[in-house]
């Protein structure tokens, strides 16, 4: 019998109950909880008058609403101008305040964007399970866990049973094969691999990142690559555990200590597929051939090297594919065969949960410091992934380069990535994101998305327009 | 959760693949903390020529004439026939919540992003998967036929053509057996709150460190 893979070992654990038609009742570890997806969820509790069935397993903070500036923050809730949206976080509050659960409210350093906070406490660790009422939950997968977005309804599901009812998803490894090269992140990696399976490539399977050029990353990097997986159509991507993983936990509030610890890492070790198992589908790129990459189009598998160009709908022979192209050229404002470097760029936004981290800033920081951002742009903003990663980059004094180059330094929160706040692009404008989604209307109405990495981010900021970012290491 | 057996109703071709969440209902619309008066933004980008804020009265926006729910042939339409991918992006279950307020309760493609289609069943909503071949035909066939209907019986798992030819499709056999008596599916896990919590005794001793 072939060997188990990381997700069959997962779901293993995890497994309360297989029912008769296939479908299963599965434990969840940890239920993260934020103020877009959960409202509706209490109320469904309250109205059936049930309680949560374990709150320690429950962990909330708001991120999608609040806003980033330092004016609007100091004066906590009654910063947030729009009152639908304060309504919303003062809910979050109320009900978590209700049920008894423990939330990292405005105004605490521990708040930020939830799949950031998460791993920052401890609080997501390896071999758990993980949910939360939004998509880009699979980015915790990045510590050998089971990771994945839920709906309202299954928010309430597991609020009342600490279970989902799930079916088991059919398996697929990515195996990037190599190393990187010097200037090519794990974001281009993502969106490289999206480009190469496309945005429904993933869907209906788990997703194991493996090779080389994996193990080679840092956890922030990994839960990049994990958080993308959803934009490949995977609910879950996961990475296997090794010493990168478990140093990153160590230490950490939420992880266990003393024997616990010890006992913990021996089972976490084995938290890796078998040299033996069975995947459903293998996917195997090679390291080498990725270059920095900028999406052109509105959907994120619409990506180029930086030294290449928009597609020529001309030459797609596929008739609906044709179509999605020109409207997405349309969309974008560009023309076929437009160079990506030739892209003059409105706003930079350095930020979300994909690459808000203490290394991402360190890495866009490192492209700005001593430099100006270019004149023809109307913002660039670094938005830190919570509080703490915030205190961290100034005490590095991270804020200080970025404030000198012209960029601005604002509070933990989703901010521009989904401009559910006051932080958004106006039509027709382009903006270098190292955010996850470039969907029309994603940033703004009218917005142009283009993704990218935090150093290719830094580096459009300081030239006004996409550069190959490797050009500027040397 | 409202049951859902069988369904006749006018079908509206939504002819792009890849419709993701934030075009079925954009974000600044899920700042509601109810379930409910969504209907009026599904598709909001799509299908108004200004930039919508909520609660407001769409009644007096501009509407975009091109757009297919706009077209008074399909006024009234509760099938909704789409593309490859439908419901790709985020998890928001405000889309379906969003189909189901402007009248939706089945949708035709011929493949769907995973979360939105498990957030269909919560909902009522009947995501359909079909050849794309039936899929393409049903298109050429909604376009050419004002007033085009389409019968879905989740009974008999088959949709139903004007012509009596019937397509059948696959469902999972759980979530029909909720669909079709409208159960709710909290209600029928807790009926294993044993198996839960034998589960969670177990589990404590293999990790303990989860449940400090
Ligand atoms: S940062 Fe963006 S993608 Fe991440 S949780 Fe917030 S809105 Fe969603």
């Amino acid at each position: 019998m072939a060997g188990k893979t990381l997700y069959d070992k997962l779901w293993d654990a995890h497994l309360v109950r297989q029912n008769d038609d296939g479908s299963a009742l599965i434990y969840i570890d940890r239920h993260l909880l934020h103020e877009v997806t959960s409202p509706q969820a209490f109320e469904g509790l309250r109205i059936a008058d049930r309680q949560p069935w374990r709150l320690a397993n429950n962990l909330a903070t708001p991120d999608h609403n609040v806003p980033t500036t330092v004016k609007e923050r100091a004066l906590g809730i009654e910063g947030i101008a729009d009152p639908v949206s304060k309504t919303q976080v003062q809910t979050l509050d109320a009900n978590c305040e209700e049920f008894g659960i423990l939330e990292f409210k405005m105004g605490d350093e521990r708040q930020g964007i939830v799949h950031v906070v998460g791993p920052e406490q401890g609080a997501t660790l390896p071999g758990m399970t993980v949910v939360c009422g939004d998509s880009h939950t699979s980015t915790h997968g990045a510590f050998g866990a089971l990771a994945h977005g839920i709906g309202t309804s299954e928010v309430e599901h597991v609020l009342a049973t600490q279970c989902l009812v799930a079916k088991k998803m059919k398996s697929m490894l990515i195996r990037i094969d190599g190393t990187l090269s010097a200037g090519v992140t794990a974001k281009d990696l993502v969106l490289y691999v999206i480009g190469q399976i496309g945005t429904a490539g993933g869907t209906g399977y788990a997703v194991e990142f493996a090779g080389e050029a994996i193990r080679g990353l840092s956890m922030e990097g990994r839960m990049t690559i994990c958080n993308m997986a959803i934009e490949a159509g995977a609910r879950a991507g996961m990475v296997a555990v090794d010493e990168t993983t478990i140093n990153y936990v160590k230490g950490r509030p939420f992880a266990p200590t003393a024997e616990q610890w010890d006992a913990a890492v021996a089972e976490w070790r084995t938290l890796h597929s078998d040299a033996d198992a069975e995947f459903d589908r293998v996917v195997v790129l090679n390291a080498a051939d990725i270059e920095p990459q900028v999406t052109w189009g509105t959907s994120p598998e619409m990506v180029v090297d930086v030294n290449g160009k928009a597609p020529n709908p001309a030459q797609e022979q596929d008739g609906i594919k044709r179509m999605a192209i020109e409207r997405a050229l349309r969309y974008m404002g560009l023309e076929a065969d437009q160079r990506i470097q030739d892209i003059t760029l409105d706003r930079v936004f350095i930020g979300s949960c994909t690459n808000s981290r203490i290394e991402d800033l360190r890495e866009a920081a490192a492209v700005v410091k001593g430099k100006k951002v270019a004149a023809s742009l109307k913002q660039a903003m670094v938005v830190p992934g919570s509080g703490l990663v915030k205190a961290q980059a100034e005490a590095e004094g991270l804020d200080k380069i970025f404030v000198e180059a012209g960029l601005e330094w604002r509070e933990p929160g989703c901010s521009m990535c989904l401009a559910m706040n006051a932080d958004k692009l106006g039509a027709g404008e382009h903006c270098a994101s190292t955010s996850n989604r470039n969907f029309e209307g994603r940033q703004g109405f009218g917005g142009r998305t283009h993704l990218v990495s935090p150093a290719m981010a830094a580096a459009a900021a300081i030239a006004g327009h996409f550069v190959d970012v490797r050009e500027w290491m040397n | 959760m409202k049951a859902f057996t069988i369904h006749s109703g006018i079908v509206a071709p939504l002819d792009r693949a890849n419709v993701d969440t934030d075009m079925i209902i954009p974000k600044q619309f899920l700042k509601s903390i109810k379930r409910t008066g969504f209907g009026k933004n599904l598709f909001d980008e799509l299908r108004y020529l200004d930039e919508g804020q909520p609660d407001q009265d769409c009644s007096t926006r501009p509407l975009n004439k091109e757009f297919v729910l706009n077209q008074p042939r399909y006024a009234g339409a509760s099938v909704l026939l789409a593309r490859e991918n439908f419901g790709c992006g985020s998890s928001r279950e405000h889309a379906p919540w969003a189909l189901d307020d402007y009248g939706f309760r089945a949708v035709l493609a011929p493949s769907f992003a995973d979360i939105f289609f498990n957030n269909c069943f919560k909902n009522g909503l009947l995501p359909i998967v079909l050849a794309a071949d039936d899929i393409d035909e049903l298109f050429r066939a909604v376009e050419s036929t004002p007033g085009y209907q389409l019968t879905v019986d989740l009974e008999k798992k088959v949709v139903r053509k004007p012509d009596g030819v019937e397509l059948a499709f696959d469902v999972d056999q759980f979530r029909r057996h909720c669909l079709l008596n409208g159960l709710d599916e909290i209600g029928l896990s807790l009926q294993h709150a044993e198996a839960i919590t034998s589960y969670e005794e177990k589990r404590k001793q293999q990790a303990p460190w989860l449940f400090v």
